[in-house]
């Protein structure tokens, strides 16, 4: 057992307070560990994800407790890449801060930053329910911080609703915990896996009940309609890099989903039927067309985004409610590229507002820099939309070939294709305005003269949409991974077994004992 | 005992949810207090009611109660506790910056009117 597993989450623990301790009145040494740390977590995610792409499951179990009883770690191909996946969207996501100059306009950015990937990674690596639900705290605490930062009305106001509804949803996620333990007597999602399996087919309603009640609490996080009224105005008033790492939070939601419902209760499985087909893929599907209907609608470039996030949100989930290998391998093509694309937008609106009153789609005078924002803008576009040949096309091909075949395909199709048709007239027409009608405008003669962006920020959003080309050169490479990690998640048993089986202290159960 | 627990439990539920769906923050923020009350004594209950057993496990106790779901109740206090005081200061904040406690987003007319806003 190496202890490389948990680095993830001890690290930026330790970063956090380190920061605001010994450095809170140098934002230069401030940035720097941030930035150290987020490079080091680079290099020991990419080694974890290294370690486990043969297929092997590499198991952590904290003060060597065995499973049931003590909390476990548990890495294998998909949390590994969704923690490689955070890091560097966190790399650029503080190069891009940095640069801004976001950090410093308030308080606390770096360690708030340090502890929300702390939570990020640990709800990723967890094996156990409960421990994903304090993981979700420790991010959601900090983001409540982040979402925050630099204060303002319009800010506080949406960070209210932001940090009520999210409260609401934490305890709606007590409320499944607890009835999951009064039916199995386990919060272990290995052991779980078995013990569900088990329940016989009368008492089935508290498994039931818990199993809907954890589906809402993840269609919560992934902002998955009619659950998604906290994300629009909350992203929206998030300075703009915090926004972007965001982007990563909504995934958290779909991951939790594919691993709770692939493992531990599968879509085969007779207790909770219906609920990955009846209910979750039609609630997808609306928000997909909500989300690219919003897009059209949003008045303000930032709305705009928050709502491309939701379609593509519902883009995923749609390819999840499949429930199949191909489905889920699609889905995680997909998720890597929603995060890139939302990232980058964000950041890109960022840049836009530099140069401008607001964010109102209005014309307004040209912003200084405007050719080179422009141009990475048509380019996250794109990508987000779904055009060739970006990334954004494969992956929704993937989720069309998925869907070929099942019983919603028409459904399926008509509402993907139509949403794109949508989310391209809307992108179009914010370009537009933002950029090409500005020349139309004559500026005021006492306009002040404005200040170009940061080369740093250029640098950000530029490594994020070369991510994305890199993500569309290698989509061979990618798919054909993403295909092994839904093999591995639709065949537990390995997963279970090592998780459930590896000695460790307390590793026989007394008689008795549940 | 099982029936005043599940009472209170339905009791606070009911109270919070009607609380929480006031649109000013005050009553909401109390709803939410109150539902985390009873999401703790359903977190409680979820190990089985045992009176007057401790909750320790031995290879000879003939008698006790599941420790785990104290642990759990005691970190959701934990947690719950310090969301509400963060939920307090940003309110507060929101209020007194906008000097407007509604949670819900008014219309755009309205909004420049109470608000002042930029």
């Amino acid at each position: 057992m190496n202890h490389w597993i948990i680095a993830p989450i001890v690290l930026p623990a330790m970063l956090a307070p380190f920061i605001v301790l010994a450095a809170r009145y140098h934002i230069g040494i401030q940035r720097v560990f941030s930035l150290t740390g987020v490079l080091a977590l680079i290099g020991i995610a990419a080694g974890l994800a290294l370690q486990v792409s043969d297929g092997s499951i590499v198991l952590y179990q904290l003060s060597d407790w065995a499973a049931p009883f003590g909390i476990v770690l548990v890495g294998d191909r998909l949390s590994t890449m969704m923690v490689l996946l955070t890091a560097v969207l966190a790399l650029f996501v503080l190069l891009y801060a940095i640069g801004s100059g976001w950090d410093n306009r308030g308080r606390h950015f770096h360690a708030l930053f340090q502890f929300q990937l702390m939570g990020i990674m640990g709800a990723f690596l967890t094996g156990d329910l409960f421990n994903l639900f304090v993981f979700f705290e420790v991010l959601l605490i900090a983001s409540y911080g982040l979402m925050i930062h630099a204060g303002g009305n319009a800010r506080l106001k949406a960070g209210v609703q932001y940090v009520l509804f999210n409260l609401i949803g934490s305890t709606l996620f007590l409320f499944a915990l607890g009835s999951i333990y009064a039916q199995t007597g386990t919060l272990n999602m290995a052991d779980l896996a078995n013990r569900v399996a088990m329940i016989g087919a009368q008492d089935t309603v508290g498994i039931r009940v818990a199993a809907v009640l954890l589906l809402l609490v993840f269609a919560i996080k992934a902002a998955v309609v009619p659950l998604h009224f906290w994300l629009p105005s909350s992203y929206a008033e998030a300075p703009a890099p915090v926004a972007a790492l965001f982007a990563i939070m909504t995934k958290v939601g779909a991951y939790a989903i594919i691993r709770v419902y692939t493992m531990i209760f599968p879509p085969d499985l007779a207790v909770t039927a219906g609920l990955h087909d009846i209910w979750l893929l039609p609630a997808a599907l609306l928000s997909l067309a909500i989300g690219m209907i919003g897009v059209l609608a949003a008045k303000r470039l930032d709305r705009l985004v928050a709502f491309s996030v939701i379609g593509s949100m519902g883009m995923v989930l749609v390819s999840i409610s499949l429930f199949t290998p191909a489905g889920i391998a699609a889905a995680l093509y997909y998720i890597v590229h929603s995060t890139l694309a939302g990232a980058a937008l964000f950041l890109i609106s960022d840049l836009v507002r530099t140069g401008r009153a607001d964010l109102e789609l209005t014309p307004q005078p040209p912003i200084a820099g405007t050719a080179l924002t422009a141009g990475l803008f048509f380019i996250g576009a794109i990508a987000m939309a779904g055009l060739p040949p970006l990334s954004g096309f494969l992956g929704k091909l993937l989720v069309l070939d998925a869907a070929y075949g099942s019983d919603l395909m028409v459904w399926i199709w008509v509402i993907v294709l139509g949403s794109s048709l949508i989310s391209i007239v809307g992108f179009a027409r914010a370009g537009s305005i933002l950029f090409w009608k500005s020349h139309s405008v004559v500026p005021a003669a006492d306009a002040p003269e404005l200040s170009r962006p940061a080369a740093l920020s250029y640098v950000a959003v530029g490594g994020l949409i070369a991510l994305l080309l890199a993500h569309t050169v290698f989509a061979g490479q990618v798919h054909g991974f993403t295909i092994k990690m839904a093999g591995q998640l639709f065949a537990p048993q390995p997963y279970i077994s090592t998780v459930v089986d590896t000695p460790g202290k307390m590793s026989k159960p007394t008689k008795g004992d549940h | 005992m099982e029936f005043l627990v599940a009472s209170a439990v339905g009791v606070l539920t009911a109270g919070g949810l009607y609380l929480m769906l006031r649109l000013r923050t005050f009553p909401v923020i109390l709803g939410m207090s109150l539902l985390t009350y009873a999401v703790n004594i359903f977190l409680f209950a979820s190990g089985r009611l045992t009176i007057g057993a401790p909750p320790i496990l031995s290879d000879d106790a003939s008698l006790y109660t599941d420790p785990l779901p104290q642990a759990l109740v005691l970190t959701a206090i934990v947690i719950s506790f310090g969301m509400t005081a963060v939920v307090v200061m940003i309110g507060l904040g929101a209020f007194l910056g906008s000097d407007d406690d509604h949670v819900d987003d008014l219309p755009d007319a309205v909004d420049d009117n109470t608000r002042g806003a930029p």
